[in-house]
This record gives structure tokens, C-alpha cells and sequence, in this order.
């Protein structure tokens, strides 16, 4: 049995927007990974236990709420402090391009802003996932 | 990190690596189950099974809080169906799980099916003996939502719960093999619903005419998940069907059974993998396909004379 890539897709704090989450879950489902989706408004402490307990190889982050620049980093913070140093991690949404840089420095690989296909985050995934 | 010891030590992170490990068919998988296996046996294994959108995980939800609030604490794995296409899955019943994540009493791992086609996943088997060696005291496996003969979780279980709701067919599904053979235990959920009596009624006559479990009669209980309604009593005759399998023997005897058949399913995947391996190092392998494709040869006479060369 080949090893599959398992995705954790998660939305941080308090937003209920999950269109986009669910059409990269669908996307990713298509492109022959397993996706973990654990649904709306969980704390970076749930999405660390979750990413943990599912052993996942990459955790996906969708936020539409402005959020990002503290919720994003905890969550880095949280994976590593569980000893899960080879989870590769990516946000998306409404993210300034201000912030992007500060959120690569804080360990978010890369970030995907509105209008990206899911083809070019399934290429990212493919490329750079451990 | 030498991931057995570790586990058996209490990493949780450890943990999960060896569910990956087995499920990925790495190295050193075997290595890992031989160090754990005399480690398992102690867990209670239940079975949560039904049709889609039964209610399957929010009662494993609202089942597991029950076990914490005794005291005991719980493993569960949820399977969901791998596409058969792309080969991926969307694994989605820890959206109902939500509130059991942070509890470190509890450890929740989704599975895709990878192929199998009996409902659970090919390695839950293992995934479940990994809980039971780090020292949960119940695991509980929600399969696929099943339809009707999708029974493997009755040779993995000590004890099969079949949840099912109202309005999802007309009676004669109740006389139907598959499933409804496979319950100790019995819940409808959505009992708010219309039909519930109806549904309760069918199978209860489906019970009376069981010849099989005359001395165990699956009890049902009716239930409404999602408000928490009748988790108590469910947990009560799931507990009984426990202590009654234990003194009538059943309890070991499933054991018995099931540690049988999975030597034999080693067994067989090892003498598989061997002779698939003797086969192409052999080298004429394609000339016997095309030889049989040409009706030169018959399949049967060629099986036996592989048989014969390669297991002398």
C-alpha cells in the first residue's frame, strides 16, 4: 500500500464562512489525498490535537476573519511544541499581502489569497510535502 | 524515536505514528505490532454500525462522553469510504466530535476504506489493537454508513451496536440478511421522528423470529443523539450485553474466532506475497497468462503447476 497524504483542513476562530474550505477539501479529495475536515470555529489548540492524532502531513488553513496574523502563528507554535516538526502548513483566505510575509517568518510555508486555483495549491502540496 | 516503546510509555504522538506506520505498510510496522501485541486484549472493542446518516458518529460522540463520565477512557477510530476513483477521501466524523478533541482520555484517528469493501478500513484491525496496547479501556469503531451485507465489523467487535432510523424502508428490509443479523444491541436513533413505532415493532418481530440468538434477545433502544436523549439506557444494554457474553462464553469464544481467522488472513497474504515474488523471479509468468489467454493451456492446470513448482 503506497503511502496516501493526509490534510488536515481546518477553520480557526470565529468565522463561518467554509465555502472555499470545502471546495479545496473536495479538490484535495480529488487529487487522491485524505482530508481530514474538522468543521467551523476551532480553537488552535483543537486544530493542533486533531493534526496530531490524525498524524496528518500537512494542515491547511482557511480564515476569513482577520484573524490570521495571531491565529495562524499559535497553531505553528502548537504543532511544534507536540513534537510534529515535519507537518508542512499553509494558510488561505482574505490575507493582506502586508501580512504574508510575517506569517512565512512565523512558519506558514505559503499562503493562498483569493482567486488561486486548486490546482496550484495541490501542486504546492505535491511539491513540498514531506 | 522508537515508536512501540514510546507508545507504551504514553506518547500520544507516538500513537499516531504507529496507526500511520501499519495503515502505510512501513517497515517497520511488524516490528511495532510484535512489541505491542502482548501489550493488547484488555480494551472492550464496540462496533457502531448503520446505514448513511444514521446518526453513527454523533452517537459515538454522545456513547464515549458517557464511558469519560464512568471513568473510562476511550479510543475511537471513524472510517469513511476512500474514493474508488481518485483514491482519496473526505474523513468528516470528527466534525461531530468536536468537543472530545482536547480530552486526554480520548484519542480519535479517522480511516479511509483504501479498497476494502466490508465496511471498515484494511487495517483497523491493527489500528484498533494500537489503542488497546496504549491502554484505552474501550475502543469504539464507527464504520462506513453499510447497507445491507457490509458485516465485517461483527468478526472485529466484541459487541456490534446497529443504529438505524426511521423511515428508511418498507418491512420486508427487516427479514433481509446482512446487517440486521449482526446486532447485540439495537438503538434507533431519531426516535422524534415519524415511523419510529413502526421501525421498532418491525424489528422486534424480526427478533422473534431469530432462531439464532435465542439465548441473547439484541435489546433496542431508542435514542435521539443529538439531544443526548437515551445515551443512559443505551449504555446500560450495551453494559449488559457485556457481562451476559462474558458468563455465557461468547465473549472468549469471539475472541477465540477472530484470532484464528486473523492468522489465517497473515497466512494468507504472506503465502500470496511469496508466491508473487517466486512467480516473476520465474520469469515466464507473462507466457503463462498469454498461453491460457489463447486457451493453450487451462487456468486450473496452470494454478496447479505453479502450486507444484513453487510450494514443493
Amino acid at each position: 500500500m503506497e503511502k496516501r497524504v493526509r490534510v488536515l483542513v481546518a477553520k480557526p476562530g470565529l468565522d463561518g464562512h467554509d465555502r472555499g474550505a470545502k471546495v479545496v477539501a473536495r479538490a484535495l479529495r480529488d487529487a487522491g489525498f485524505e482530508v481530514i475536515y474538522t468543521g467551523l470555529r476551532q480553537t488552535p489548540e483543537q486544530i493542533a490535537e486533531a493534526a496530531l492524532q490524525e498524524d496528518v502531513n500537512v494542515i491547511a488553513l482557511s480564515l476569513l476573519s482577520g484573524a490570521h496574523n495571531h491565529l495562524f502563528p499559535r497553531i505553528v507554535e502548537l504543532i511544534r511544541e507536540k513534537g510534529m516538526t515535519d507537518v508542512l502548513m499553509i494558510g488561505g483566505g482574505v490575507i493582506p499581502d502586508a501580512d504574508i510575509p510575517a506569517l512565512k517568518t512565523a512558519g506558514i510555508a505559503e499562503v493562498f489569497t483569493p482567486g488561486t486555483s486548486t490546482t496550484t495549491i495541490i501542486d504546492y502540496i505535491n511539491a513540498n510535502v514531506n | 524515536m522508537n515508536i512501540a516503546d514510546e507508545l507504551l510509555k504514553g506518547s500520544r504522538l507516538a500513537l499516531s505514528r504507529a496507526i500511520t506506520a501499519v495503515e502505510n505498510e512501513y517497515d517497520d510496522a511488524v516490528t511495532i505490532m510484535q512489541k505491542l501485541y502482548p501489550h493488547t486484549g484488555n480494551a472492550h472493542i464496540i462496533g457502531i454500525t448503520g446505514p448513511p446518516g444514521a446518526g453513527k458518529s454523533t452517537l459515538t460522540d454522545k456513547l464515549a462522553k458517557e464511558y469519560r463520565r464512568q471513568g473510562k477512557t476511550v479510543g475511537i477510530i471513524a472510517i469513511d469510504p476512500t474514493s474508488p476513483f481518485s483514491g482519496g477521501a473526505i474523513l468528516g466524523d470528527r466534525i461531530r466530535m468536536n468537543e472530545l478533541t482536547l480530552d486526554q482520555g480520548v484519542f480519535i484517528r479517522s480511516m479511509g476504506t483504501r479498497g476494502s469493501l466490508g465496511g471498515l478500513s484494511r487495517k483497523t484491525s491493527e489500528a484498533i489493537k494500537i489503542l488497546d496496547a496504549f491502554g484505552f479501556d474501550v475502543v469504539l469503531v464507527e464504520t462506513v454508513g453499510v447497507g445491507q451485507s457490509e458485516v465485517d465489523i461483527v468478526k472485529t467487535a466484541d459487541t456490534t451496536l446497529v443504529v438505524l432510523v426511521p423511515g428508511l424502508g418498507d418491512d420486508i428490509q427487516a427479514i433481509k440478511a446482512g446487517i440486521l443479523e449482526i446486532g447485540d444491541v439495537f438503538a434507533i436513533n431519531k426516535a422524534d421522528h415519524e415511523g419510529v413505532d413502526r421501525l421498532h415493532t418491525e424489528l422486534e418481530m424480526m427478533l422473534d423470529l431469530n432462531q439464532t440468538k435465542i439465548e441473547w434477545r439484541p435489546p433496542i433502544q431508542r435514542v435521539i443523539a443529538n439531544r443526548g436523549e437515551g445515551i443512559n439506557e443505551l449504555a446500560e444494554a450495551i453494559e449488559k450485553q457485556i457481562v451476559h457474553s462474558k458468563e455465557s462464553g461468547q465473549f472468549v469464544s469471539r475472541r477465540t474466532n477472530r484470532t484464528k481467522n486473523e492468522l489465517l488472513a497473515m497466512l494468507d497474504e504472506q503465502v500470496g506475497r511469496y508466491v508473487r515474488k517466486q512467480l516473476l523471479a520465474y520469469g515466464k509468468f507473462d507466457e503463462l497468462v498469454m498461453s491460457v489467454e489463447k486457451r493453450e493451456k487451462n487456468p486450473y492446470a496452470v494454478v496447479d503447476d505453479i502450486m507444484t513448482t513453487i510450494l514443493r
